[in-house]
């Protein structure tokens, strides 16, 4: 086909490009390193990628934030999704399962999200581990009644963008630009920014996993079908 | 000519981005498209992570690790929407692939 020779031609083209591209990367590059730990004792946290995540670059990620929020609006004007629903006594297995591994995991979201100041982590790889936990639960079957309460479920998802909109903009009045943090409680605004974010991007992550906007049934129990007429 | 040791993972990003970019326009099935964006996406993360690690200095510098993280959440992001759509195509006309029949006629 000549589109296909069309196409492997142009995938040569394009990497005999990067490649020359990323050899042709200066001999001592100087990159950001320097200012961004210079800087770093101005920004509340002591983890540099942290720093650069919610202070340097916190526009960038209050747009990330908003990314999540268009995903999981997309998703659910896309999609409606039953949870499955599982009766956990008949498999007392995966129940006991549950009980052990979803309290490590939230707890170690939430430890994740607190060392993010001073070492590897943050909101969102502790909102990855919510995420997982809420995975784990649709994938098991647990009846999903938090996910039918589809009001704190808004609340939840959009939380994040909130509290970052609001915090930026309510920094404004104190330091006079937008996402300027004050130096000295920039570190307690960056948590509270974590803290809301991730609640959001694990409940995203979850809801991206099911697929859909969570259909609402009613909690009746199954009345016996009646027999079709046709 | 850069540091030898970094050239590697340099060169291998750059080649797993083009064999995602191949897959993207070869494969018709909008599953395996959707899955070659996310090689791309690896691809320069990997670019990324490795210019971050060649600049002096005592720690790797942070700025290009803060943006893979921000690119990994935008590819997890679209790639669930990426892959409702899909269903929707799915739904629609009953393959996960997408119709150029029309633009062939259509063109002529």
């Amino acid at each position: 086909m000549r589109l296909c020779w069309l196409n492997n031609a142009l995938c040569l083209a394009l990497l005999a490009l990067l490649g020359w591209a990323v050899l042709e990367l200066p001999e001592t590059p100087r990159g950001l390193t320097e200012p961004a730990l210079a800087r770093l004792p101005d920004s509340g946290v002591s983890n540099p990628v942290t720093a650069a995540l919610l202070n340097y670059r916190a526009h960038d990620t209050l747009l990330e934030i908003a990314v999540f929020l268009v995903a999981i609006v997309g998703v659910w004007s896309l999609r409606e999704d039953r949870v499955a629903r599982v009766d956990l006594r008949e498999r007392p297995l995966v129940l006991s399962l549950l009980r052990l591994v979803l309290p490590v995991l939230v707890v170690a979201g939430g430890y994740l999200l607190w060392i993010g100041s001073f070492a590897p982590g943050g909101a969102f790889q502790g909102g990855a581990l919510l995420g997982g936990a809420l995975v784990l639960l649709l994938l098991t079957g647990l009846d999903g009644r938090a996910l039918k309460r589809e009001r704190w479920l808004r609340v939840g998802l959009t939380l994040g963008l909130v509290v970052f909109v609001g915090v930026g903009g309510g920094v404004m009045l104190l330091t006079g630009r937008l996402l300027e943090y004050p130096r000295a409680s920039a570190g307690n605004w960056i948590l509270i920014i974590e803290a809301a974010a991730l609640v959001s991007i694990g409940l995203t992550l979850g809801g991206l996993f099911l697929g859909g906007r969570p259909a609402v049934e009613d909690d009746a129990p199954p009345t016996s079908e009646k027999p079709a007429h046709d | 000519m850069i540091d030898e040791h970094y050239t590697l993972y340099l060169l291998a990003g750059a080649a797993l981005f083009v064999t995602g970019f191949h897959g993207l326009v070869s494969m018709p099935h909008l599953l395996k498209k959707i899955l070659a964006v996310n090689i791309m996406s690896s691809g320069a993360a990997l670019v990324f992570i490795a210019l971050a690690a060649r600049t002096p200095g005592s720690v790797p510098d942070p700025i290009p690790h803060a943006m893979v993280l921000t690119g990994i959440v935008v590819a997890v992001c679209g790639t669930g929407l990426a892959l409702a759509l899909a269903d929707r195509v799915q739904a629609a006309n009953g393959k996960a692939e997408l119709d150029d029949t029309d633009d062939e006629e259509g063109g002529v």
